[in-house]
């Protein structure tokens, strides 16, 4: 394994390609649980926050932010035209009949904030504290999973021998019509 | 904010490695001998240690539990003193002016005011009450995974150190290569594959 903080910056890139190709397949009504060959339903809507970057060049970097709950996407596709990259991402995303799931996830790190599960029960003794905890775990797993499964299914696709073909072409048809 | 609260902030980690002896014993042991001290040293500027997630101001993991159903959960503490930097220069403005009246000169050598400097943040510190922040820790042990709820990057530096100290296992943060690395079924051509990829971009020029 590569020293860590290397590698950390050297492949920050495939965590920002990541969030814009959860854009793309969000746009595109792809079929998210289809795709990480899950057994049970899986959507995944824009939350309320998206940050686009685009390296100019010269070191400098340009930030798009866009924040609010009804805000339009219009300048993030603008900045995707321009070759901005998607660096975090608020999602809402729905797992079986009524888990809902919101958060935060940066490209860079995979960190998430803000992250609501579906509510667990409040404890009031032990041995529901306990429940609550189980549960607490469960959810947080499952939805790490899923983001996990869902990135691992992104890298396939882009060391394919026909990335070049399908997947980038299908990505920028999207952004440049 | 922790586990059970309604938002989460956290940070992931794949822990490396296996205990060779009984889990639970080893996790105990770890956990005692660097539990955060009872009683605060007042010279300390930081201290860091484990509480059980229940008593995050006792840390007795004798009558506290840390094993729920088959998750480890207790939490990291860490306790920080600080000293505003205003109360440094209001004092280091008076001792000053006093050492100058004392000795009769107008002016104080470099290594004078280094002494002076030392000895008040000596004073301070010892006053200055430490302030105790807490991250709960979530521990799969069996899927090798851990959530730390925390992203700030001081208290996961203290917190990969205090538990290669305390366990003798390496967490592995994870973000994108390492997720690669440590989660991914890829054989090791794919992974070759995955190290010489460089950055897209998607720009009219690619489109074929």
């Amino acid at each position: 394994m590569l020293d860590i903080a290397t590698a950390y910056n050297k492949y920050i890139f495939l965590g920002n390609e990541f969030l814009t190709w959860i854009w793309f397949l969000i746009e595109n009504d792809q079929d998210i649980a289809a795709i990480t060959a899950s057994e049970f339903p899986i959507s995944m809507e824009i939350g309320n926050s998206i940050v686009l970057e685009n390296n100019l060049g010269d070191k400098s970097k340009e930030k798009i932010t866009i924040k609010g709950d009804k805000a339009g996407l219009e300048e993030g596709t603008t900045a995707l035209k321009k070759g901005a990259l998607v660096t975090e991402l608020n999602l809402l995303c729905k797992m079986g009949e009524e888990e809902e799931y919101k958060f935060t996830i940066k490209g860079e790190s995979f960190n998430l904030t803000g992250l609501k599960t579906p509510s667990t029960q409040p404890s009031k003794s032990e041995e529901e504290l306990e429940g609550m905890i189980l549960e607490k775990a469960y959810l947080l797993l499952k939805v790490t999973a899923v983001i996990d499964t869902l990135f691992l299914k992104y890298i396939e696709q882009r060391i394919s021998d026909d990335w070049k073909t399908k997947g980038l072409q299908q990505i920028n048809s999207w952004i440049h019509g | 904010m922790g586990l059970i609260s309604s938002t989460h902030s956290m940070s992931r980690y794949h822990i490396e490695g296996q205990f060779e002896a009984t889990v639970m014993d080893e996790v105990r042991k770890g956990l005692i001998e660097n539990a955060i001290p009872k009683i605060e040293n007042e010279y300390e500027e930081l201290s860091a240690g484990w509480t059980p997630y229940e008593s995050p101001y006792n840390p007795d993991f004798e009558k506290f539990p840390f094993i729920f159903g088959t998750y480890f959960l207790f939490s990291l503490r860490i306790d920080k003193k600080s000293i505003p930097a205003k109360l440094i220069q209001k004092h280091m403005a008076l001792a000053i002016e006093k050492k100058k009246e004392e000795s009769g000169r107008d002016f104080l050598a470099k290594n004078e005011k280094a002494e002076i400097k030392e000895m008040i943040l000596d004073v301070l510190m010892h006053k200055t009450p430490s302030i105790p922040n807490i991250y709960d820790v979530l521990w799969s042990y069996e899927d090798k995974n851990l959530f730390l709820f925390s992203t700030q990057k001081a208290a996961n530096e203290i917190f990969e150190t205090l538990f290669l100290k305390s366990f003798n296992l390496k967490p592995i943060r994870l973000f994108p290569y390492t997720i690669v690395e440590t989660k991914s079924k890829f054989s090791a051509p794919e992974k070759d594959r995955v190290l010489s990829l460089s950055p897209l971009k998607y720009v009219k020029e690619n489109h074929a």
